[in-house]
């Protein structure tokens, strides 16, 4: 990965400085330290910053949402993490927070606010439109025109919060010609790794899901999957591995796409 | 009154208590459920019952046994509209009361019935092949055989009785008409059983007479022991269908219950008057300490207990559950037929030794194993499919809290990653001081 500085400000710095960020950027534990989420994290931070958004992270003094413990059943733990994360959050008199993680995006969005924690919050993919829709990001097909592109919905944005539109309209924007699973959208598959299931073996059955997934991708005749979620991302990823397609089918993120298409 | 109408009399008083009381009984069973308010947002809670249960939209996601369903529902309930005027007859000794009173619309009504009724004949006759020659996938998995099966073609062939019977009857009748038979006014319209006529017309007025009564009685008895048959059935849905959409959860499917005990704790251990050294606070009088999570039906809120109550068995949300269709033990369908059975195995531990009876059964151990419950993504896609907006996901969610919280029965993987978010603030074992060094 190329490490060019990126330089990002942590909240931290910018209270420092006596400035305020317009939003908050939640990098999510997936985008801190999994390798392949990383490259999302900063495809989306270029983005962020070639456009001029004035944001910031909160670095080291972010921490897990809480999700992976209240969905593998410890709610003791998430409330722990989410009272934490609302004492920062509220100490920066954050409004506004975005997101490019879905479990991050569904946690914040809709389980802190009954422990106190009232914040807008925005999936990246609604983020970026929002910034094409008022003009201040131009995107043109670059190196993704005319690709067939399939996008494979997260659970946490699709069915649990009702977001199906705002990725296929930024797939739209890349003059790429975006084909449908058989099973998309409400009834799109799930990746296999929601639920806690990302840090566990799958119990025993007859089949992987992200494997079952990865035939729909095939049948599809895609050769990019783009997916909005880093745990998507690597199961999406190890599917296509497995079902050896790695030289025909790629799995980019959309924040990747976008990066791409504009030489980022 | 003849004694016709005095054994109608006692027929119809002993299947109206009858039902009620079972109707008690389902009802007690369901509010042995913990609280919850559902009594939020009336107007956006009629609407989407309109959409949904009324409207059948998510019944024709499916179009085909949804446009089959549409046909028996609508059909079903029509066609009951007679079931008016034959409990007037069968009351007062009299034959087709509505008749005069209608005129020409009566005669609109009986035509009509008698086409929804061939409709609903022949809908029910495909739901049969479907089910048993083509053998469509969603009707069948494990927890679907025995009695589930059974019952599923029990209703199917009960509803084609009953609408032979309304039909013959009919055909009989207008064959007697023809005759000009005392008491068989000239009245009703008659498009499909006037095609019995070749057939009833060789016979004797006393034999048509004998027809016309024998499926008479058979559908209205028939209707009586239906309408009984319901509350131990799937079928039961055709009642339940409409309040388990009206109290639906509105709130976006991501949105898990943060437990209110639990914030209480949590809040005090945040709190920096609190003294750290306090004793727990005490159960308020004699109140039972909260279990957390589910390892009982009577754990489960009074929602989960309606929506067992509900199910109709179609087993759309089992067809959409990833874990299901990669050969997981986990089918949704089961969590919640295995809530309904455990329910009523405790409702009738109720009835027979009183409600402090504890048989040592659990819904958790003794009906769903921990492995389904590990199988489930949280994916949403059963409540999503479910046309009764069903919510499977809120009860497999309320026994792993129990599995974790009560019982510390958490696979060693997710121990390590609980343990993990507790010490570092992340599902891995990285250091915290690490977080921002993707930027660099
Ligand atoms: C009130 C009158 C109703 C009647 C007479 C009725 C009748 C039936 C019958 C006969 C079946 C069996 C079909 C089969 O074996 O495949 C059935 C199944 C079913 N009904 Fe109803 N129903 C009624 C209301 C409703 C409502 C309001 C809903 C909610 C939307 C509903 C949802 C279902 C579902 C999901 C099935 C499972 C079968 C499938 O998926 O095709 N029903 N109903
Ligand atoms: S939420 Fe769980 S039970 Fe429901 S469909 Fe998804 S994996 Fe299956
Ligand atoms: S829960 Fe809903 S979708 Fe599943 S079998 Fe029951 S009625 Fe059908």
């Amino acid at each position: 990965m190329a490490t060019e500085n990126l330089n990002v400000k942590t909240m931290a710095e910018l209270t420092a400085e006596g400035k305020k960020p317009d939003v908050l950027f939640w990098v999510g534990c997936a985008g801190s330290f999994d390798d392949r989420a990383k490259k999302t994290t900063r495809a989306f931070v270029k983005i962020l910053n070639e456009v001029g958004i004035n944001f910031a992270i909160l670095g080291t003094e972010e921490s897990c949402t809480g999700d992976p413990a209240k969905r593998a059943g410890n709610e003791f733990l998430f409330q722990m993490q989410a009272m934490t994360n609302i004492q920062v959050l509220d100490g920066y008199e954050v409004k506004k927070i975005v997101t490019t993680c879905p479990h991050c995006f569904n946690t914040l969005k809709n389980e802190y606010p009954g422990l106190g924690g009232n914040y807008e919050v925005m999936h990246h993919s609604q983020f970026l439109q929002s910034l094409i829709e008022e003009g201040q990001l131009k995107i043109e097909g670059g190196s993704f025109k005319g690709r067939k592109i399939t996008f494979h919905d997260p659970c946490y944005l699709g069915r649990a919060n009702g977001e199906y539109e705002a990725p296929r309209k930024l797939i739209e924007q890349l003059d790429s010609d975006l084909v449908e699973m058989k099973r998309c959208k409400s009834k799109g598959l799930c990746c296999g790794a929601g639920g806690a299931q990302m840090f566990k073996e799958a119990e025993p059955g007859k089949k992987e899901v992200n494997d079952e997934r990865t035939e729909d991708v095939i049948e599809s005749k895609a050769d990019v999957v783009a997916v909005g979620c880093p745990f998507c991302m690597t199961m999406m990823t190890d599917g296509v591995k497995t079902k050896e397609k790695e030289d025909s089918i790629k799995v980019y993120d959309l924040a990747e796409l976008i990066a791409e298409s504009k030489g980022l | 009154m003849g004694v016709e109408n005095i054994i109608f009399i006692l027929l119809l008083i002993g299947a109206i208590v009858w039902f009620s009381k079972n109707i008690r009984t389902i009802s007690r069973n369901i509010n042995l459920g913990k609280d919850l308010d559902r009594s939020d947002n009336k107007g956006e809670r009629w609407s989407t019952m309109a959409r949904i249960a009324l409207g059948q939209s998510k019944m024709v996601k499916k179009p085909i046994s949804g446009i089959l369903h549409i046909l028996v529902y609508a059909g079903f309930v029509i066609i009951n509209i007679e079931v008016l005027e034959i409990i007037i007859d069968g009351v007062f000794g009299t034959h087709r009361i509505l008749a005069q009173p209608l005129g020409g619309l009566y005669d609109f009504l009986i035509g009509a019935f008698e086409v929804l009724a061939l409709l609903v004949l022949v809908a029910c006759i495909i739901f049969l092949i479907r089910r048993n020659i083509l053998h469509v996938k969603r009707f069948g998995f494990r927890e679907m055989v025995g009695w589930p099966k059974t019952d599923a073609n029990i209703i199917l062939i009960v509803e084609v009785l009953l609408m032979l019977a309304f039909l013959s009857m009919n055909g009989a009748d207008y064959v007697l008409q023809q005759k000009g038979a005392e008491h068989y006014v000239e009245a009703g319209a008659y498009p499909i059983s006037s095609f019995l006529e070749p057939w009833f017309s060789g016979f004797s007025e006393a034999t048509l007479i004998g027809i016309e009564r024998s499926m008479w009685w058979l559908h209205i008895v028939g209707i009586l022991l239906f309408l009984n048959y319901l509350p131990y059935s799937k079928h039961f849905h055709i009642i339940l269908a409409f309040p388990n959409v009206f109290y639906s959860n509105l709130r976006p499917k991501g949105e898990f219950t943060n437990m209110e005990s639990v914030t209480k704790e949590v809040k005090m251990m945040f709190d920096p008057n609190a003294d750290p050294y306090a004793a727990p606070a005490e159960p308020e009088g004699d109140a039972v300490p909260e279990r957390f999570g589910a390892k009982d039906v009577t754990d489960l809120s009074w929602k989960s207990l309606m929506d067992a109550y509900a199910c109709t068995e179609c087993g759309r949300c089992t067809d959409q559950c990833p874990a299901a269709q990669t050969g997981k033990l986990l089918s949704p369908r089961k969590i919640m037929m295995d809530t309904r059975d455990r329910l009523e195995e405790v409702g009738k531990n109720i009835d027979k030794h009183g409600k402090d009876h504890n048989d040592g059964k659990s819904l958790l151990g003794d009906y769903i194993k921990e492995e389904e419950l590990w199988a489930c993504t949280t994916c949403n896609a059963c409540v999503e499919a479910c046309p009764v907006s069903i919510d499977p996901l809120s009860i497999i969610m309320e026994m792993r809290r129990s599995l974790v919280m009560e019982e510390s029965k958490v696979p060693s993987e997710l121990a390590s990653m609980l343990t993990n978010v507790e010490n570092n603030g992340a599902p891995w074992q990285f250091a915290q001081n690490d977080r921002a060094n993707w930027a660099k």
